[in-house]
């Protein structure tokens, strides 16, 4: 997630392909920064409202969007979306100011049992470790892996180390784990192979309320550190593993 | 009014035609494997396009009906009987209070589709009631679970029954190898001596598929090796994982991945890629884009005559 050694970002050079009968691709650059995952939030939020369109899928330097080929003619669709890209401007980019979500993190090994291995790795002391995962601003650059899944980055290069040899079967909720430049907080129990560090207490996702997903792509995320009596007071579970 | 679940099959799953406008959240769409086999279900019986129905895979599944209806039966023969007498797909069939509908196993293609009279009538989760038991999304409970013994699936009672058997001409092949595809995605990294593997060889259908991928083997396509930056996952995308053996992600996909994809299955062979069982071999047929568009529109057109 470099930022040099690249043709600065603009509008002009996203590319329109389509994938299937159903479902185009634009392109967005070939590399990932922060301006361009500015550009495809922005777009993605609009796209949504359009006709004939039915899903959006943003990620790092992309964004995959489906078409409702029943009602609506796939020509007249993609006009619009070229209608749409040929009126933004990058002004209007940057100055839509990303979401801020702050999540709060209980950081302590009877949650996070890689904080030791983590500190040994990257050659600091555990209280090192929690105050630079929660000094960094991240933001959401894609979603997937399961429901609600925000790969969040970058996390600094101090911090940085290599997934689990062997995955953990089964991730309890609301952990929070670091792996390479990314960090993300787990939204359902999984399988994972990321280094945890602590859990929230927060719900990432939950279907039945009108906001369904805490984080979306483009929001920036920060994690503010708690305590165990603030952590259990907001409804965090010991439990899990 | 609703059916008894005596036996609950192998896999059977409440689906419609899916859950969309969630995937930027990570939420698959899932909805029928063989989507064509769905909308002639409910087409027979003059239901709503998206009303829900019943997914068999492979069979094994009884139920009991504990008032009239009528119900239509699609996609693969899998050995049904109507109080112990053989009955056929494609065609609808009144229901007594006390009938038996049982499907066995597989005589033709994996995957029937049992529709009612109305819609099963089942509560949606974000918009669908389209089970996908990896996410704990749809189904009876909302929570993703497959039908299990002793559930009751709830319809609407009805003794209005039409005889509609769908046209010759629109009940698919189950036994055609070919499957239409569109080069898209990183198709362009192959070699073209990697283009020519793909499209010369066949391949085979492993026991690891499922309704989230289909794997396939056959001889490898190296392609291009490295990974991709993640990018969204369409229906029936191709993926080439480091071994070289292809993956066709169908329904229950997972949103983004980070592997090169060589084109997508169209919405059609996907459906008929769907029927293939372990073991069994398949073809794929390039078609252009615009082509698989008026493919898909002959067979839609085909629907809309009925309705």
């Amino acid at each position: 997630m470099s930022h040099s050694d690249h043709i600065p970002f603009e509008l002009s050079h996203i590319k329109m392909d389509m994938v299937n009968e159903q479902a185009c691709l634009l392109r967005f650059a070939d590399h990932i920064d922060d301006t361009v995952a500015d550009a495809i939030g922005l777009v993605t939020r609009q796209l949504r409202d359009l006709a004939g369109i039915i899903d959006t899928i943003p990620s790092y330097t992309s964004l995959l969007v489906t078409f409702d080929v029943e009602h609506h003619d796939r020509f007249a669709i993609c006009q619009q979306i070229q209608t749409l890209l040929d009126n933004l401007d990058m002004t209007e980019v940057t100055s839509r100011a990303s979401r801020e979500v702050v999540i709060p993190v209980y950081y302590a090994e009877e949650v996070g049992p890689d904080l030791q291995e983590v500190a040994k790795h990257c050659d600091m002391t555990v209280e090192e470790v929690i105050q630079l995962h929660s000094q960094t601003t991240y933001r959401a650059y894609a979603i997937g892996f399961t429901p609600g899944f925000a790969f969040l980055g970058n996390t600094p290069k101090a911090l940085h180390i290599p997934r689990k040899n062997t995955p953990r079967l089964k991730v309890p909720i609301g952990s929070v784990a670091i792996a390479e430049q990314q960090t993300a907080v787990y939204p359902s129990v999984s399988p994972g192979g990321w280094q945890i560090l602590g859990r929230t207490p927060t719900p990432l996702v939950d279907w039945q309320s009108d906001s369904l997903a805490l984080i979306e792509v483009g929001d920036s995320v920060r994690f503010e550190p708690i305590s165990r009596a603030e952590f259990l007071a907001q409804g965090g579970q010991l439990d899990g593993f | 009014m609703a059916f008894n679940v005596i036996k609950p099959g192998i896999l059977t799953l409440v689906q419609d035609l899916g859950r969309y406008g969630y995937q930027h959240l990570g939420v698959t769409t899932g909805g029928p494997m063989d989507e064509f086999a769905f909308r002639w279900g409910n087409a027979l019986l003059d239901n709503h396009a998206n009303a829900a129905q019943l997914e068999i895979t492979f069979g094994m599944l009884t139920l009991e009906a504990q008032a009239p209806t009528s119900i239509a039966i699609t996609g693969a023969d899998l050995a049904a009987t109507l109080n112990n007498k053989a009955i056929l797909p494609w065609q609808t069939y009144a229901l007594k209070t006390g009938d038996v509908l049982t499907f066995n196993q597989p005589n033709l293609g994996l995957r029937a589709y049992l529709a009612v009279k109305g819609g099963l009538q089942i509560a949606p989760v974000l918009g669908s009631v389209s089970t996908v038991m990896r996410e704990a999304l749809g189904g009876l409970t909302g929570k993703g679970e497959k039908i299990q013994k002793g559930d009751v699936i709830p319809f609407l009672s009805t003794t209005e029954h039409q005889q509609r058997i769908t046209p010759r001409l629109a009940i698919p092949n189950y036994e055609q190898q070919n499957i239409p595809m569109v080069m898209s995605y990183q198709f362009n990294t192959l070699s073209g001596l990697d283009r020519a593997r793909l499209f010369r060889n066949e391949y085979s259908v492993t026991a690891a598929s499922d309704r989230m991928g289909y794997r396939l083997s056959g001889e490898a396509i190296n392609g291009d090796k490295k990974g991709i930056i993640s990018e969204g996952i369409a229906y029936g995308s191709i993926q080439m994982p480091n071994d070289g053996q292809p993956i066709v992600l169908l329904r229950d996909r997972q949103t983004i991945g980070g592997y090169p994809k060589m084109g997508c299955v169209t919405s059609i062979g996907g459906g008929l890629l769907a029927q293939k069982k372990p073991g069994d071999s398949i073809h794929f047929q390039c078609l252009s884009i615009g082509q698989a568009e008026q493919e898909r529109q002959r067979k839609m057109s085909l629907l809309s005559q009925l309705r």
